[in-house]
């Protein structure tokens, strides 16, 4: 069998995927009657129409011609993995180094995912946003946010 | 006259100083993301909901509205210079407001945006106004049947007018619902799908998934497509007035996509975004032979111009009234409620008129700041669009990691944004919408809430959504529109019109 729409295809199954996983997970709660329905009630219903939407979609991707085969094409590795990297380390860092290191630490990482890197602008952007961002989220907004490392405050 | 009245009161709570400072920051900070491609007022808004905490409740509200049709404002102007629509409802802007640019008339077409957009604000304001109040007395009426149909229809017209495929759209509703299910049950206290993490028992915080899906799953796809050589216009934008024939041309097209704008934008699903294809596709229509549509026709500007802010007011309706979000920017406007401790429905009308009315009257007044902000002031917004993009992703990163850290302090949060990251950039590979997923995930506890109530006042009968007259209309709607749409004809004119570009 050939796959017509590589896109649909590779949504219906996520979507297959998610509606079987959701329902075995349903089954350990407590279904209830439909005139006293219990926790595991309304999640099984969604799940299994998860399951069966996804199924059309995977079916319609395997019978229906589409333009080009609908390719997915490349991922972007950099960026995705740049990206989602510097989230982590910013999660990890800010509570331990405080928010004058931890917003260089995040502009230098994410400049990184770019086309283009000069130590230079980026240099400066990490400056004029670590500043920037104190004004706004900790003397403005007057949120409770960890300033500097826990050596040294 | 009551109508008088109430919007008295709501000028009277609009005109304060406080009010009147986070209107005109919300206009600002709307104007500047709808300049900037790349972020969007899902973003911003998410971004901003950890700040709203230390402000009262109606300056809060009026400062996120302000953001959401700002955006729509700033959005033309990008799409008239650089072609690049700065916000989604702006594409069809970019068809003819570019070529006018191109011939030197940027400063007509920026016009005619501007003031088409400020006549459709003051009209939607009034029909909020007017609207509001009975469909208030309507809502009372609903009984958790009801309320279950009304989530229906709102979910399934969601995603019939919006573009793609229907039946991936109506998954990521579902798959939105499943991921609302991941909490503790309000009913039994059993925690779902928790994995005895303890920060799951409370759900995945919207914000969470709207941050993740929306701001940095887009930052992934904006750097994964090759850098573009963008034309920038700056120094063509002289003359600002329109020509007497081009008044004469544009005036008919700002009524006319006004009236779409404000019908569509109260439907669920609708919004500026559907309002601004529609009202292209209509002038387009009305205009015949004499049109020079994709030459740089100024019609082409002013009907969806107007038609998006007209859709982006009116959309306030059944938020403000049925607490019912028609898009993702009002499901976060009822996040932001809940924060405030204030339960989104038809009693918000009855037990806070001062916010109610006020926020009515604030975008009146936001929309006169508007005019102010772009039309004059418009080369402040030029010299922002020769921001590189390198500069502006790191920022965008770091606002939205401080806002998903301070949400709840809570650093689990940021690594869920992660996650989502990857999920969204997933999604626009696959070329799965977000937008319906993160309705479905706002109104899952909701409907769960309602479905059980019903089921249990019926006895486990699920033929009371059909013996209740009201709430079987509504299914039947919901049911129409899917028929509807799935008819041969109709199929192919809506693919025709979300492709024209």
């Amino acid at each position: 069998m050939k796959i017509k729409s590589q896109r649909d295809f590779w949504s219906g199954l996520m979507f297959v995927v998610v509606g079987v996983v959701f329902a075995v997970g349903a089954t350990n709660y407590s279904m209830g009657s439909s005139a006293r329905p219990g926790p595991g009630y309304f999640p099984l219903i969604l799940s299994v129409l998860m399951a069966i939407l996804g199924g059309i979609v995977l079916f319609k991707a395997l019978t229906i011609e589409s333009e080009g085969g609908d390719p997915i094409g490349h991922f972007a590795w950099r960026p995705l993995l740049v990206i989602v990297a510097a989230i982590a380390v910013f999660g990890a860092a800010l509570p331990r180094l405080g928010l004058v290191v931890t917003v260089p630490i995040l502009i230098v990482m994410t400049s990184l995912a770019g086309d283009e890197f000069k130590w230079k602008g980026v240099l400066a952007t990490a400056v004029v946003l670590t500043v920037g961002s104190w004004a706004i989220f900790v003397l403005g907004l007057k949120l409770i946010i960890p300033m500097w490392p826990w050596f040294v405050a | 006259m009551d109508l008088l009245g109430n919007l008295a009161l709501g000028f009277g709570v609009a005109f304060t100083f406080t009010n009147l400072l986070y209107a005109f920051f919300g206009c600002v900070l709307g104007t500047l993301i709808g300049v900037l491609p790349g972020l969007g007022p899902v973003a911003t808004i998410a971004m901003l909901l950890p700040s709203i905490y230390s402000l009262d409740a109606t300056p809060a509200l009026i400062m996120l509205a302000g953001i959401y049709y700002g955006a729509q404002y700033g959005g033309s102007t990008t799409a008239i210079l650089i072609n690049v629509p700065g916000e989604s409802s702006s594409v069809v802007t970019a068809i003819d407001g570019y070529q006018m640019a191109r011939q030197g008339r940027a400063g007509a077409a920026l016009a005619a945006a501007g003031l088409g957009s400020f006549f459709a604000g003051c009209v939607g304001t009034i029909i909020i106004a007017a609207f509001a109040p009975p469909l208030t007395e309507l809502a009372f009426k609903f009984g958790p049947q009801e309320y279950f149909s009304l989530m229906v229809l709102g979910l399934i017209g969601a995603v019939v007018l919006a573009s793609g495929s229907l039946i991936k759209a109506i998954s990521m509703i579902i798959l939105g619902l499943l991921l609302a299910q991941i909490n503790t049950d309000v009913i039994s206290g059993t925690a779902r799908y928790s994995f005895d993490v303890p920060e799951l028992t409370d759900g995945i915080g919207f914000v969470v998934i709207a941050m993740g899906v929306f701001g940095f799953g887009e930052i992934i796809a904006n750097l994964g497509m090759p850098a573009e050589h963008r034309e920038v216009f700056t120094k063509s934008v002289k003359g600002l007035w329109p020509t007497k024939q081009d008044f004469q041309q544009a005036w008919p097209a700002v009524l006319r996509g006004t009236a779409l704008g404000s019908v569509l934008g109260v439907l669920p699903g609708g919004g500026a975004l559907l309002a601004s294809f529609a009202a292209y596709t209509v002038e387009k229509k009305v205009a015949g032979s004499s049109g020079r549509f994709g030459k740089g026709d100024i019609r082409g500007v002013a009907g969806p111009e107007s038609a998006n802010n007209a859709g982006a007011q009116t959309s306030f309706i059944p938020m403000l009234t049925l607490g019912i979000p028609p898009n993702a920017v009002m499901a976060l406007m009822v996040g932001a409620m809940t924060i405030k401790g204030i339960q989104p429905g038809p009693q918000v009308m009855t037990s806070n008129p001062q916010l109610f009315w006020g926020l009515i009257a604030s975008m009146w007044v936001g929309n006169a700041m508007l005019v102010i902000l772009n039309l004059p002031l418009i080369g402040i917004w030029i010299k922002l669009l020769t921001v590189p993009y390198r500069f502006l992703f790191p920022a965008i990163t770091l606002f939205c990691c401080i806002g998903v850290y301070t949400l709840n302090n809570n650093t689990f949060d940021v690594y869920m944004t992660a996650a989502f990251a990857v999920v969204g950039y997933l999604f626009y590979k696959l070329s799965c919408e977000p937008a319906p997923l993160l309705l479905g995930f706002i109104l899952g506890p909701m409907m769960e809430e309602n479905l059980r109530r019903a089921l249990l006042l019926s006895r486990g009968d699920w033929s009371t959504f059909l013996v209740r007259p009201l709430s079987a209309g509504l299914l039947i709607a919901a049911a129409l529109m899917i028929v509807i749409v799935l008819l041969p004809s109709i199929k192919n004119k809506r693919q025709e019109a979300f492709q024209e570009e």
